[in-house]
């Protein structure tokens, strides 16, 4: 097989990352996505699975984006978009949202990262110097969500993210529970990276390459759905 | 019943060299009318506390570009490149705080906590000079309360008793930070003569002025 890694689009990447991570959700979850990538897991929920979507700025319930006349303006979701607030919803402060967020009461969260390595540690906040937008409620999330889910672009412009040991400011020690890129599927184990997936336009040794972390493989390596 | 003013006589409390706390999520829920007010006024050499520093040209974020600011806490400023831009620059300095962490610390101070313990940052270079303790074998940064001589924070509809309700996503920041601060200023979409107690989200008696939006 030829590596093909001019061959997907961003928004193919997208897609398929995006597909992968929402079905990790179970019916009845209440969901935290990150900014950018992330957001677009909520278009690929599974029929027949209800999750409920939750925002540090304050919504339980946030729904479908918001345009044109049909626009609220004091209701956002966390990248500052204009959404509806669903059936069932509920409107809260930061401190509730932190209590919902590190108190290990959201099932699941999704967000993107610099660099994610063996030990689950992650980073995505802060590259010293280049770029400090600042953790935002990241940190308290990842500390606190009981599944954390890492979806991004495998590499970055040729950069290798997923890592031996991170090399820039964490955001949490310890706390990642799977990787998805667009070429495979990694889950965090007691004995490192498990690669328990892989998209079927990548080999073996396509992942090797592409990463600088160590890892096994599971003994059911499967073929990721794109 | 609480004294209703104008944004100017708010404003002309606010002296140069204040820490003022304020309210908002990038715009939403963010005291507006108070902050262009600041802007006119040319209060100076500030310390603002607020969740970010929103976005060029918008509300907190016009205090930045104005250069009012000589320090600010917050959770993230990435929304607005003026304040990387001054950070780098070395004419602002920029203390970032988890968002969890940060609310936490002002409601410590707003309800008469001596700090709070809380898991996150611990492993990361938050943790560095901060004291850390282990409750029942987990380890947590032990971290500080945090007040001001000011909280300027948005309701939405406030009653001349001074409880607030708020629409929306507007809350935010805006309920905490209204315990935390030695004078709270709140401005309200609508003042109205008296809430129903079942909406007061903000009791009364946490707010000293009331002041309507302009515009």
């Amino acid at each position: 097989m030829v590596t093909a890694f001019e061959e997907l689009s961003k928004d193919k990447v997208r897609e398929i990352v995006a597909k992968r991570a929402a079905k990790e959700f179970k019916d009845g979850d209440v969901v935290t996505l990150g900014i950018g990538l992330p957001t677009a897991v909520a278009d690929y929920v599974p029929d027949g699975i209800n999750v409920t979507f939750q925002s540090e700025n304050g919504l339980l319930g946030v729904g479908k984006s918001r345009k044109g006349d049909n626009i609220d303006e004091k209701i956002i979701n966390a990248g500052g978009g204009y959404v509806e607030a669903k059936i069932g919803s509920s409107f809260y402060d930061s401190q509730m949202a932190f209590t919902m967020m590190r108190g290990g009461h959201i099932d699941a969260t999704v967000l993107g990262a610099l660099q994610v390595d063996e030990e689950g540690s992650l980073a995505s906040w802060l590259i010293p110097g280049k770029f400090v937008p600042g953790m935002g409620g990241s940190m308290d999330l990842v500390v606190g969500a009981k599944k954390v889910i890492v979806a991004m672009e495998h590499t970055s412009k040729g950069q290798i993210k997923i890592v031996k040991k991170c090399n820039l400011p964490l955001t949490a020690y310890k706390e990642v529970n799977l990787i998805i890129t667009e070429r495979c599927v990694f889950k965090v184990t007691p004995d490192g990276l498990m690669l328990i997936e892989i998209n079927p336009m990548f080999t073996v040794d396509d992942i090797k390459s592409s990463v600088t972390a160590d890892f096994i493989i599971s003994d059911n390596l499967k073929y990721m759905e794109i | 019943m609480k004294k209703i003013i104008s944004a100017k006589e708010a404003v002309n409390m606010i002296k140069d060299g204040s820490t003022v706390m304020i309210g908002g999520f990038l715009s939403c829920g963010t005291p507006d009318t108070l902050i262009d007010e600041m802007i006119r006024q040319n209060v100076s050499n500030l310390t603002m506390i607020c969740n970010d520093t929103s976005t060029p040209g918008k509300d907190r974020g016009k205090l930045i570009e104005n250069k009012l600011v000589k320090k600010v806490i917050a959770s993230h400023i990435g929304t607005n490149p003026e304040t990387g831009r001054q950070m780098h620059d070395g004419e602002i300095e920029v203390e970032l705080v988890p968002m969890g962490t940060l609310i936490e610390k002002i409601r410590a101070k707003g309800s008469g906590l001596g700090g709070v313990l809380t898991p996150t940052g611990v492993g990361t270079i938050i943790e560095e000079s901060k004291e850390t303790m282990e409750v029942d074998g987990k380890k947590y940064i032990f971290e500080k309360p945090l007040g001001a001589d000011f909280a300027l924070i948005y309701g939405t509809k406030v009653d001349k008793y001074g409880n607030v309700c708020f629409h929306g996503t507007t809350r935010n920041h805006n309920t905490i930070m209204a315990t935390a601060a030695e004078t709270v200023i709140v401005q309200a979409d609508e003042i109205v003569d008296c809430l129903d107690p079942n909406d007061v989200v903000i009791p009364g008696l946490f707010v000293d002025y009331v002041v309507c939006r302009e515009g």
